[in-house]
């Protein structure tokens, strides 16, 4: 019962998203307002019941309906019901509802939070949002449902989730991710809003800002939540593999990024209009992007669905029609939003300029070499994949200017900034930074030269932004308090925002910089009792017993972490054998602080022996990695909390809600 | 057509080439293996091994049935492949050799040291050029070669145990699949 009413709810959802993508523009096409206003209780209406499906589904889940072929193959009696909850969203199918169903609580959200936008804009918005949700709807219904059955005879038990997928990152990664993915559809169909109705000005862009930061907020938190997930649960240490389904992930984060940037400009000086609605559209069409490469078997990557052809082909056609669409929109209209507007060679308009030209060029490079082995193929080289070193040589040659005009961001002017002053405010800093670099390389002067130079420019760099950012904050908190730092307090959060994020990533940058070289890394050969030091540490495994889980049986090394002959630690590095599919998963033992991660994994047992091979790492910094992450998030967050997004602005546009009303 | 109008028609021109390319990789599902290499001896090939950069190993030092395993430290999935490897490895059913494919010989032998090694030999393909030839599309995948040294199927992704219950070992030994019947 409850999987037709699933279905059901999702043909009805399908029902309220025509209606709310179709009603409404027929209704502005002739002029019949009454009709144009269809569009919100459509979206309210499409939420109820794509949310009730979800819920639905959920529920199979909960109460181990095995005749739904989706639950059958995705879950088990002996699985946890938190992980139960994660396996919702554990396979293509229900995956693809919780996006539409994320889709619809961001367009519940607007229709519930733009009533300071001018009718006609919020129909347009909301009409583009059904539109999408139109799409994927289908999808779902005709080629993916997750209620479909295995009747008459289905099994008595499931075949469990993926080992891998068992982890509480499965219950918070996807969900946070998608959150930012979909959350770029806001700002896309404001883009397509403003190119329909042919005009962009400063209260537009600071419509589009507040959510363009939440959804930047969310794909932000939901990067850094699946590094630190790998990073855990692959038990060797690495966080980040340029696979192709990160990258999907990571070029709509660069595009959002650089769209953050021009929005800044175009609600405060109303330049780079034309051009942020092409960021607004790619962020999004970035975001599709991604569905597609996970779902249709043109790449392979650890994150991919079973591959169907079918499914590959309708997401192509129907990303080739909305982002084809949106940009013959834009070619067409974009040149009418165009404006041309005078800033100085040395301003805070050509700062963001540089910013945006890299974050874009960055992502055209990552395409690229996603898209690579496709390439290759099509020129007849054979399917071939460039690999981590592409991807890390032109992110480090790209990022490293990006990341030095942090520093300059916040304190060069609008329109115009003298060179002078720029040196005088930056020279301390700079001298510091430098000084701090020079030590550093010093200390490990040991290193071969190619390290030795990235350590300078890293330390440089990180110096260099959070002094510079944190001197802007103080001399902005200055003019607030006669006490700078009440007065740091009191800044905006718009700038609280800014300096959030810049430090964030400086502090990620840390992470990056220093765990990739400075960590100790160590194989050993380990008896129970036997020691083994690794860079001032002595791990101790003390033993191994065995655990039994609710859905594996595993057995626990105990290791015993002592400096200067005191105990710091105790860790338990597993090797878990999951019951229902037999497969073996690694478990990291990890103590973390914010110096230093002590990392122990469990390899093989030697054979003939009571001897293990394990692995042991020391990783100085490496939570700086995800606290950065959580600080760029949060900047996100104090950034869209600001009044200004709020305030009424009735006053100006009254006109023009009262001509809708009046005439309804 | 005047120049601002074409310069906005860019995107789209972009977003075309983007789609034709994803159009034209959809057809060709990457698992499968290029045909023209199916049948085929494996390609000559004159490699050093991973362990010991003296030791040179070529195409005819592979006597199959065997299954050629692609693997590389920088593979995520590789490690998540490697305990059935071992497994598989120990039960004598199959040998396997490995490839590391477009890894650094120092990060290979730590991957080989820390989780152990199923593998009779391991061909040490840095530059990838092996990998071409065979039509390597990433890692981990698996070629699975006959007694004649002939490539009779490559499977993408990783191998665990019905990997090689269902797909590889019926294409080898096709006598012992008593249930055969489908």
């Amino acid at each position: 019962m409850i999987p037709e009413i699933g279905s059901l709810a999702l043909a009805f959802g399908l029902g309220l998203a025509l209606v709310q993508f179709i009603i409404p523009l027929v209704g502005i096409l002739t002029h019949r307002w009454r009709l144009a206003l269809i569009a919100r209780p459509a979206a309210i209406g499409q939420f109820f019941f794509v949310a009730l499906s979800f819920i639905c589904l959920a529920y199979s889940f909960y109460s181990n309906d095995f005749s739904i072929a989706y639950v059958a193959s995705h879950s088990n009696r002996s699985l946890p019901v938190a992980y139960r909850l994660g396996a919702t969203w554990g396979g293509h199918e229900g995956s693809l509802l919780l996006w539409v169903f994320l889709l619809s609580s961001w367009t519940l959200a607007v229709a519930l939070l733009s009533r300071s936008l001018p009718a006609l804009t919020r129909v347009r918005v909301l009409a583009v949002l059904g539109a999408v949700s139109v799409g994927f709807l289908i999808f779902i219904i005709f080629t993916s449902n997750p209620f479909a059955r295995l009747l008459p005879v289905y099994p008595i038990d499931g075949s469990d989730l993926n080992p891998l997928l068992q982890d509480p990152g499965m219950v918070f990664h996807p969900p946070l991710l998608y959150m930012g993915y979909v959350g770029f559809s806001v700002a896309f169909a404001f883009a397509i809003a403003a190119l329909l109705e042919g005009r962009i000005d400063t209260l537009w862009a600071r419509w589009v800002r507040p959510w363009t930061q939440a959804a930047w907020m969310f794909l932000t938190l939901g990067i850094a939540a699946g590094s630190w997930w790998a990073y855990y649960e692959l038990g060797w240490g690495g966080w980040w593999f340029w696979d192709p389904v990160e990258n999907a992930s990571f070029m709509p984060w660069l595009i959002g990024t650089a769209l953050l940037h021009s929005l800044a400009a175009t609600e405060k000086r109303g330049v780079f209009k034309a051009w942020t609605t092409l960021l607004a559209i790619a962020a999004f069409s970035f975001s599709l992007l991604g569905t597609f490469l996970v779902r249709s078997g043109v790449l392979t990557s650890v994150h991919s669905f079973a591959s169907d052809p079918v499914r590959g082909t309708y997401i192509l056609v129907f990303l080739g029609v909305v982002v084809g669409a949106s940009l013959i929109l834009f070619a067409i209209r974009g040149s009418k939003v165009a404006v041309t507007s005078w800033y100085n060679l040395l301003s805070r308009e050509l700062l963001f300029l540089i910013n945006n030209l890299i974050l874009v060029v960055v992502t055209v490079m990552i395409l690229l070499g996603t898209l690579q082995p496709i390439i290759a193929e099509l020129l007849g080289m054979g399917k071939v994949s460039v690999g981590p070193p592409y991807f890390n040589m032109v992110f480090n040659i790209l990022m490293t200017p990006l990341v030095f005009l942090i520093g300059l961001g916040p304190i060069v002017n609008w329109r115009q900034y003298s060179f002078d002053d720029l040196i005088k405010r930056t020279r301390v800093s700079a001298l510091v930074s430098l000084m701090a670099a020079g030590s550093m390389v010093v200390i490990e002067s040991q290193k071969a030269l190619t390290d030795l130079l990235q350590i300078f420019i890293g330390i440089f760099l990180i110096v260099w932004v959070v002094l510079l950012n944190i001197t802007d904050w103080w001399k902005r908190g200055s003019k607030k308090s006669s006490n700078s730092l009440v007065g740091m307090t009191k800044v905006s959060p718009s700038f609280l925002g800014m300096y959030f994020a810049h430090i964030g990533l400086a502090i990620v940058v840390i992470g990056v910089v220093l765990s990739s070289h400075l960590s100790v890394e160590k194989n050993v050969r380990l008896g129970i009792g036997q020691s083994q030091s690794v860079s001032g540490y002595d791990f101790k495994f003390d033993k191994i017993t065995n655990v039994t889980g609710p859905n594996y049986d595993a057995l626990r090394g105990h290791f015993i972490v002592s400096k200067d002959g005191e105990q710091v630690a105790e860790l338990h590095a597993e090797k878990r054998q999951y019951r229902a599919s037999r497969q073996w998963m690694t478990e990291a033992g990890i103590d973390a602080n914010l110096m230093r991660d002590l990392y122990v994994a469990l390899g093989e047992q030697i054979e003939n022996s009571n001897d293990w091979a394990v692995r042991i790492y020391v990783k100085p910094f490496i939570t700086c990695l995800w606290l950065g992450g959580i600080l760029m998030g949060i900047g996100g967050l104090l950034a869209m909390s600001d009044k200004r997004y709020r305030s009424r602005v009735k006053k100006k546009f009254g006109v023009e809600e009262n001509q809708v009303i009046g005439v309804a | 057509m005047n120049n601002k109008t074409f310069v906005f028609l860019i995107p789209f021109l972009f977003f075309v080439a983007m789609a034709i390319l994803l159009w034209t990789g959809l057809g060709k599902d990457p698992t499968k293996l290029d045909s023209q290499l199916i049948g085929k001896a494996i390609p000559v090939f004159s490699r050093s091994t991973l362990q010991d950069e003296s030791v040179t190993i070529t195409n005819d030092d592979i006597k199959g049935p065997a299954l050629i395993n692609v693997f590389a430290s920088w593979c995520p999935s590789c490690y998540n492949e490697h305990p059935y490897l071992m497994t598989l490895s120990k039960s004598k059913e199959i040998k396997i050799y490995g490839l590391n494919y477009k890894d650094e010989r120092s990060k290979g032998l730590k991957f080989i040291n820390d989780l152990g090694n199923p593998y009779y030999q391991i061909i040490f393909d840095n530059s990838g050029r092996l990998g071409i030839d065979m039509g390597v599309y990433g890692a981990p995948e698996t070629f699975l070669i006959n007694d004649k040294n002939e490539i009779i199927y490559r499977h993408v992704g990783i191998v665990n145990q019905q990997v090689w219950e269902e797909i590889l070992k019926p294409k080898i030994y096709p006598g012992e699949l008593i249930h055969g019947g489908r």
